[in-house]
């Protein structure tokens, strides 16, 4: 085991796969010799050369479009969108190519696809969005999102080996804030939930950074008992670890960084509403972004985004229900 | 660089069978289609049906001029392709009628279908794609050096959405190991090609750092030689090449468009232009009983719907499998590539 950041960890996964599988490259805008917006291959053309760890020109549908076609040639492409915002412009390739490949025609497409996501930060509109939902809505795309290291690279490696489209949500505001211990060996962490904190008055159902502002917000709650549910995958979504937990707490939180309209907690709160009514003891409520752009200058940023503090108190509310 | 204009009569690369060959694809192409279109009037194919009547050279020549390694992204006026590659009238058929032996087994209709087992991707309805999908199998094959090349179809309409630039930059940019081969058709559904483009669209090659050729594409011949000589630029690691084919779409864009917005002169100059009755006069020349080889592909034909009618629907209950693939995945598989020169 070593510590290593949420971002060292991911670069580490990669590499991991790289080293213990040809068919795995990388593509992406500035990943070569530049090592990525963010670093995340920041020296992986030293040891993998130009044509795995390939720059590709400014073309996020080609970036895409060409991982299915070298896929289902019997490739396994890593594509790193420069930031989450940018894979608006690959939409077409995953949904309608990518997404229903297998169904039409039988036909595997093992692509992963990193979205650095997420706001905090000042990135403005275009460089903040959380966009998994837009993905969680078209069939044949699965849709995880790590909120620690050792997860960072478990689920990476688990979406590589993985025999259809991830999305590998990685958010921005972790890659140097979260640190863990990570076993240096390759690992794959399962697409299923995971109880970041046990308690049985209330759950908080969240994941990525917010599990993060859960954790914080839920520490001290005037000896509250309170849970937090990780979801770690968002498709496939773990219903078992949620309904569960809806039993085990009867009250429930569910926090989306995302916009709140058809975010992925909106498909949590109807999964439970269907599903765990009769174990409820109070309304769910949901925190999230309201549906605005995601503004630039921080008192905007901070009003938007869900924080300890509004997390907090709806967690105050419900406890008191 | 120059745009060449490929020899419009005959090549030294095809045998007499190849030439004959050639012959029967298109005639089967044309020969399904139209059974295909009896059978959706007679509301046994569901939706609608598009079918790429005067247009068999293109799918026919290019396809045919392929390697079985080699991959190809086929579109929906190409059914030819596909017969090249090994599908059979039987699963073309079951295929139109949403048959659970057709070869998407009911999960999409037409020609949205691609044989992955022979080597080919189908098309989705947003053009143009699959440009970029037979650009990315190029770049596998350029980065595991290997001795194959990717081939797509793509129409005069599609040339205006930004994925056809994205696919020939990008094919330019990597000299990938690609043919791009343009159905210049007319007609995008009602959009004749003056609302489509300033310039001939063969012109853009150049600019992305690759020939690019114009061919007769209702000589059947001709696109086999564009398409054979394309291939070996991209073998010789020389990049992609694209073959812009002028044609015809004699058709509406659908069974239900009348074309009412096409001149019936322009119409009855491309019938003169026919490229069956083209290819017949050819082999007529060279003592081939054209009757014999008609009466084969009608047997063929007859036998195939037989088959394909008797195939059951699609079970109801496995409406919701198969969203996701479980276990290894699986990957493109050889095609039939039945020309003399690659077997």
């Amino acid at each position: 085991m070593s510590e290593m950041t949420y971002l060292q960890a991911i670069s580490d996964g990669l590499r991991s796969e790289m080293r213990a599988d040809d068919r795995v490259f990388c593509m992406g805008e500035d990943i070569g010799g530049f090592g990525g917006a963010f670093k995340v291959t920041d020296g992986f053309i030293d040891e993998f050369g130009a044509d795995r760890v390939m720059d590709t020109p400014l073309a996020e549908s080609g970036i895409v479009g060409t991982a299915v076609g070298a896929a289902v040639v019997g490739m396994r492409p890593v594509c790193e969108m420069q930031f989450s915002d940018f894979i608006s412009c690959g939409f077409d390739q995953l949904v309608n190519v990518a997404g229903k490949m297998h169904y039409r025609q039988g036909l595997a497409v093992p692509i992963t696809v990193r979205l650095p996501t997420g706001g905090g930060f000042s990135g403005g509109p275009f460089h903040s969005q959380n966009p998994e939902a837009w993905f969680m809505h078209a069939p044949g795309i699965k849709v995880v999102a790590p909120a620690t290291a050792e997860d960072a690279k478990g689920l990476l490696i688990s979406a590589i080996r993985d025999p259809n489209p991830v999305l590998f949500c990685e958010h921005k505001h972790l890659y140097r804030r979260v640190k863990g211990e990570v076993d240096e060996e390759p690992y794959e962490t399962p697409m299923r939930a995971r109880v970041a904190r046990e308690g049985d008055d209330l759950v908080v159902i969240t994941y990525g950074a917010m599990v993060h502002t859960a954790l914080e917000a839920t520490e001290d709650l005037d000896g509250a008992s309170v849970r937090v549910l990780d979801l770690r995958s968002l498709v496939p979504l773990d219903e078992e670890a949620i309904l569960d937990s809806v039993r085990a707490c009867s009250k429930v939180v569910i926090v989306d960084e995302a916009n709140e309209m058809c975010a992925a907690g909106a498909q949590v709160a109807a999964l439970i509403a269907e599903h765990g009514f009769e174990d409820l003891d109070g309304p769910v409520v949901r925190v999230a972004t309201p549906s605005v752009p995601i503004p630039f200058s921080p008192p905007l940023e901070q009003a938007v985004l869900p924080s300890v503090d509004r997390v907090k108190e709806a967690c105050h509310e419900l406890l008191a229900y | 660089m120059a745009i060449a204009i490929a020899r419009s009569e005959g090549t030294e690369h095809l045998s007499r069978e190849d030439r004959v060959q050639l012959l029967r694809y298109m005639l089967l192409m044309r020969g399904i289609e139209e059974r295909a279109m009896t059978l959706y009037r007679q509301g046994k194919v569901p939706g609608s049906f598009y079918d790429g009547c005067g247009q068999e050279a293109i799918s026919t020549g290019a396809a045919f001029a392929m390697g079985p390694a080699d991959r190809l992204c086929v579109l929906h006026r190409d059914l030819a392709a596909h017969l090249v590659r090994g599908v059979t009238p039987a699963r073309a058929f079951g295929q139109y009628m949403g048959r659970a032996g057709g070869v998407t087994a009911g999960r999409d209709g037409n020609v949205h279908f691609g044989d992955w087992r022979l080597g080919c991707v189908g098309m989705v309805s947003m053009l143009p794609d699959m440009m970029l999908v037979a650009t990315g199998m190029a770049m596998a094959f350029k980065l595991r050096r290997e001795q194959r090349v990717a081939l797509t179809w793509f129409g005069d309409g599609s040339t205006s959405r930004g994925d056809s630039h994205e696919a020939m930059n990008w094919a330019g940019v990597q000299r990938l190991p690609i043919v791009f081969v343009l159905e210049n058709n007319q007609y995008a559904y009602s959009t004749p090609l003056e609302a489509q483009f300033a310039v001939d669209p063969v012109h853009r090659a150049e600019v992305y750092g690759f020939p690019g050729i114009s061919v007769d594409g209702n000589d059947v011949e001709a696109v086999f030689e564009a398409t054979r000589e394309a291939r070996e630029r991209a073998l010789a690691g020389a990049g992609p090449t694209l073959i812009a084919c002028e044609t015809m779409r004699m058709h509406g864009h659908a069974a239900h468009d009348d074309m009412r917005y096409v001149d019936q002169a322009q119409l009855e100059e491309w019938r003169r232009r026919d490229p069956i009755e083209r290819q017949e006069r050819r082999l007529q020349e060279i003592g081939v009983d054209v009757g014999a080889v008609r009466a084969g592909v009608a047997e063929e034909i007859e036998a195939g719907l037989q088959e394909a009618l008797a195939m059951p629907m699609p079970d109801p209950a496995s409406a919701t499998e198969g969203v996701f693939h479980e276990g290894e995945a699986n990957v493109l598989g050889d095609g039939q590539a039945p020309w003399s020169g690659v077997s």
